[in-house]
């Protein structure tokens, strides 16, 4: 047998295997996908092959969604693909020389693969390690707190071939820097007690008349427990935390009241697709409270009369997936998942893990929703809205990790207790993931309405000239307003608290933001699509010394125009980190207007930098003189 | 009895469940659009026909007429941003009018003409796609490819055979076609797909019929492409 028949039969043998285990369902394919390329190191055409006969979907369809995610690789990549973290702050902890130091050791280019096919080394955005940076991924697994020696050994073990399941243990150990502890971090949950005091809570087993409707549709038991646990939600006030701050209530409501088909049922997705530059204590929350995360999701099954449920887990945290399925194995295994959970009639619900594979804009639920079903992960047209046609077209909540983690204590202990704690108009606390220049970077749960000072204070933060509250979509605080507060009254959080001392240039800071939105946006509409290019090419222009008032002008009205024209919240985001530090901190930016008048943004010396790379030469008359840069 | 909505000061009467466009073109009022067409689902990518709707933008196409909606279209403000997308589209691509075998009759450069759109204002990206000859009847430009998906959809919907998609992600998502070498010699494509004529601007093109008639006289050198909306209505 010729050695290409054999690496086809070898090929479809694995996809066979993974098909199989996905019950042959396309709407499995990012699952499908990342198994395969697990198996293979990237996606063969031959798999594509395979996939399209078994699945019985066309080859766009598979190829389409294999383009989208960045962790799918239709070019070999090698037998080792190493990605480093790229967040501003695995750059401020010097991401940059252990990926030069890497390459060189291994005798790699940046991008490229090795030609041996043995290694490739690249970049990715924020893997959520902000607090142990620098960073990387190899092959989608973390490894975190790289030093020069953990780079060197690193090196050898790739060099040597030994494969990642025998790298020493201590590499992959990840840290839960947990500092501060409140209700969701202190919790000690025993799991169960909070689904049976939501099932306790309820006056009666009696049909109620305000509970008809659930039970002509047949909703679990028909009876009042979901409704009073509803109520208990609505009377704490919860609201996401994903950061949008829809109430959480108002959300849950809709889905239950959502007309149901027959046949159809209806469903609860975790959002912990955690992408936002400086976020990371849902990977936490997962890793240390996955019983209370999937109570909370049971609590809102039980309430909406959800029957199935998703998590969807961004593809950074795949390290976590063999843990939290053996959670979901052992809650199967108490009733606390399943059918008839904990003996309550008709309530079941199960919960299914879905990894992402890299792409920021699937934490927007109904882009999330479409690569649940399979697909490229693009916002929808809304509406309809998810919570009447979600996944498949079924009444559909997603909600953030920290949302059902709070739900389930919610159910425990009450709403009223909920409402208690925190401020008026934001009911109890909120974790904020503290990285950046601080001496204990790590969680911090505080009631809502503390002071951006009090956490600065907390975690050893001195000199510090600005805080990015809520990542790049959020915003950026100077010194001046460090009185303000962490709420929906004054600022509004996904949870990312990204500290900046007065040695950093906040240009660099936005600039490496706006390169995210950039390598983020999905592509579908034009504004966006366009748009964050011509952002980042113009923000590229100012650090080459080429700015003009002329361009912050045109900064000025791409941002107007993502605002008013673009299809989701990336692109409507993707200028804020730019005109917050416009704003407050002008003197990054005037350093950087080295020019009265438009000057264009080529520069003839730097377009010959390929040319000089090529032909090994830097000598002085490699280069030109130019009147933007001098002599380079 | 019909109910309306308000656009631009005046009534348009619509049908339960047609969006905003659907309703403007049937009433003779134009509304400039790229990836809408009347026989297809809505894609609501462009962003062109985006109005202002009770004081919040947000795509025509897609949007559903409800009555007493307050829509504002043609207006200096609305105009200047459509024409800023117009000259996102020509930077992102390889658009060269002169030589295109579609002036004249695309829509993009008919969009143009139709916003006042002087230059392409902004740095041409200048991407590099290789064009797709191996079709014996049909030539693939992807240097004109707006990502309208007008083909994507007429392919899956209308012709049955899914020859084209979306891949990539962002500034790197392009046109692909259902085949192991990527080439269209190699799908099951034919001239006689609806697929085949619906491109708004010059990606799919017959072969062998250049230039059938010459510029000068073609569709939108007779009359702009606002004066489409006449049989695209109705």
């Amino acid at each position: 047998m010729a050695l290409n028949d054999m690496h086809t039969e070898a090929v479809a043998g694995i996809v066979d295997r993974v098909v199989t285990r996905y019950r042959r369902d396309p709407t499995c394919m990012v699952q499908i996908l990342r198994e395969v390329q697990e198996a293979c190191d990237w996606i063969p055409p031959e798999a594509i092959d395979r996939m399209q006969a078994t699945l019985g979907v066309p080859r766009t369809k598979i190829e389409g969604v294999a383009g989208f995610y960045s962790f799918f690789y239709t070019q070999p990549r090698g037998k080792y693909r190493v990605l480093f973290s790229d967040n501003i702050t695995d750059r401020m902890l010097g991401n940059k020389a252990m990926m030069d130091r890497l390459c060189s050791s291994l005798w790699v280019e940046r991008g490229k693969v090795s030609e041996d096919g043995l290694v490739s080394i690249g970049k990715t955005a924020c893997t959520g390690m902000c607090d142990q940076g620098p960073a990387m991924l190899v092959n989608n697994y973390a490894v975190a707190g790289l030093t020069a020696a953990r780079i060197d050994e690193i090196a050898e073990l790739i060099r040597n071939k030994v494969p990642l399941s025998e790298w020493p243990a201590e590499y992959f150990r990840i840290e839960d820097n947990i500092r501060r502890a409140d209700i969701l971090l202190g919790s000690d949950l025993k799991p169960g007690d909070a689904l049976l005091a939501a099932r306790a809570r309820a006056p009666s087993d009696g049909l109620m008349a305000s509970n008809m409707r659930s039970w002509r549709e047949g909703l679990p038991t028909g009876l009042s427990g979901p409704i009073s646990m509803l109520d208990e939600i609505k009377r704490s006030n919860l609201r996401g935390r994903g950061g949008a701050g829809f109430t959480t209530a108002l959300k849950w409501e809709a889905c239950r009241n959502a007309p149901l088909k027959a046949g159809l049922q209806r469903i609860v997705v975790c959002n912990a697709d955690e992408g936002e530059p400086g976020t990371f204590k849902d990977r936490v929350l997962l890793a240390k409270y996955a019983d209370l995360v999937f109570e909370g999701m049971t609590v809102a099954a039980y309430a909406v009369g959800a029957t199935r449920g998703f998590v969807y887990l961004r593809g950074e945290y795949r390290y976590m997936l063999d843990h939290l399925n053996a959670v979901l194995a052992h809650r199967r295994r108490e009733n606390l998942l399943g059918s008839n959970i904990l003996g309550i009639p008709g309530a079941d619900f199960d919960i299914e893990i879905h990894v992402g594979a890299g792409a920021y804009v699937c934490g927007e639920e109904s882009a999330l929703i479409e690569s649940l079903e399979g697909k490229r992960g693009t916002p929808r047209n809304r509406p309809p809205f998810p919570v009447t046609n979600g996944y498949l077209d079924q009444p559909t909540i997603v909600n953030n990790v920290e949302t059902f983690a709070a739900a389930a204590l919610i159910a425990l202990n009450g709403g009223d207790w909920y409402a208690g704690i925190g401020t008026r108009h934001s009911a109890g606390t909120k974790i904020l993931s503290v990285s950046g220049d601080c001496e204990r970077p790590g969680l911090y749960e505080y009631p809502f309405g503390v002071s951006i000072r009090q956490v600065l204070e907390d975690c050893g933060a001195q000199d510090t000239q600005a805080v990015q509250v809520s990542g790049p979509s959020g915003i950026c605080v100077a010194a001046d307003e460090f009185d303000r507060i962490i709420g929906f009254e004054d600022i509004p959080t996904a949870g990312a608290f990204t500290v900046f001392n007065a040695t950093r240039d906040m240009f660099q800071v936005a600039r490496n933001y706006v390169h995210f939105f950039q390598h983020e946006s999905c592509g579908f509409c034009t504004p966006c699509r366009v748009g964050t290019s011509l952002l980042k090419n113009l923000m590229d222009k100012l650090a080459n010394g080429a700015g003009s008032p002329y361009d912050f002008a045109e900064i000025e009205k791409l941002n107007q125009l993502l605002q008013s024209m673009s299809h989701c919240g990336l692109g409507h985001t993707a200028c804020n980190p730019v005109l917050d530090t416009i704003a407050k901190f002008r003197p990054a930016y005037d350093k950087r207007m080295m020019q009265q008048d438009f000057t264009p943004a080529f520069d003839l010396d730097r377009a010959l930098a390929a040319a000089r790379q090529m032909t090994g030469r830097d000598d002085a008359a490699a280069h030109l003189t130019t009147e933007t840069g001098g002599e380079a | 009895m019909s109910q309306t909505f308000m656009l631009d000061g005046k009534a348009i009467p619509f049908e339960e469940g047609q969006t905003i466009i659907q309703a403007a073109s049937k009433a003779g009022v134009f509304i400039p659009h790229l990836c809408y067409h009347p026989d297809f689902k809505p894609h609501g990518s462009c962003k062109l026909c985006t109005v202002k709707v009770n004081g919040r933008q947000t795509a025509s196409c897609t949007m559903r007429a409800m009555a007493g909606m307050v829509v504002e279209s043609d207006t200096e403000e609305i105009n200047a941003e459509r024409r800023a997308l117009t000259q996102m589209l020509f930077v992102e691509g390889n658009h060269f009018c002169p030589s295109c075998e579609q002036s004249g009759n695309c829509q993009l450069q008919a969009t143009a003409y139709h916003l006042g759109m002087m230059s392409p204002h902004y740095d041409h990206f200048f991407p590099s796609r290789p064009v797709d000859a191996s079709h014996p009847e049909v030539l693939l430009d992807f240097n004109r490819c707006i990502l309208c998906s007008l083909c994507v959809r007429a392919s899956r919907d209308v012709d049955g055979k899914n020859v084209f998609a979306l891949s990539g992600r962002g500034i790197g998502t392009h046109l692909i076609v259902n085949a192991k070498s990527g080439q269209l010699a190699d799908t099951d494509f034919t001239l006689a797909d609806k697929a085949a004529q619906v491109c708004p601007v010059g990606v799919i093109l017959r072969k062998r019929k250049g230039f059938a008639v010459p510029i000068g006289e073609r569709k939108y050198d007779k009359a702009p492409i606002s004066a489409s909306v006449e049989t695209e209505g109705r």
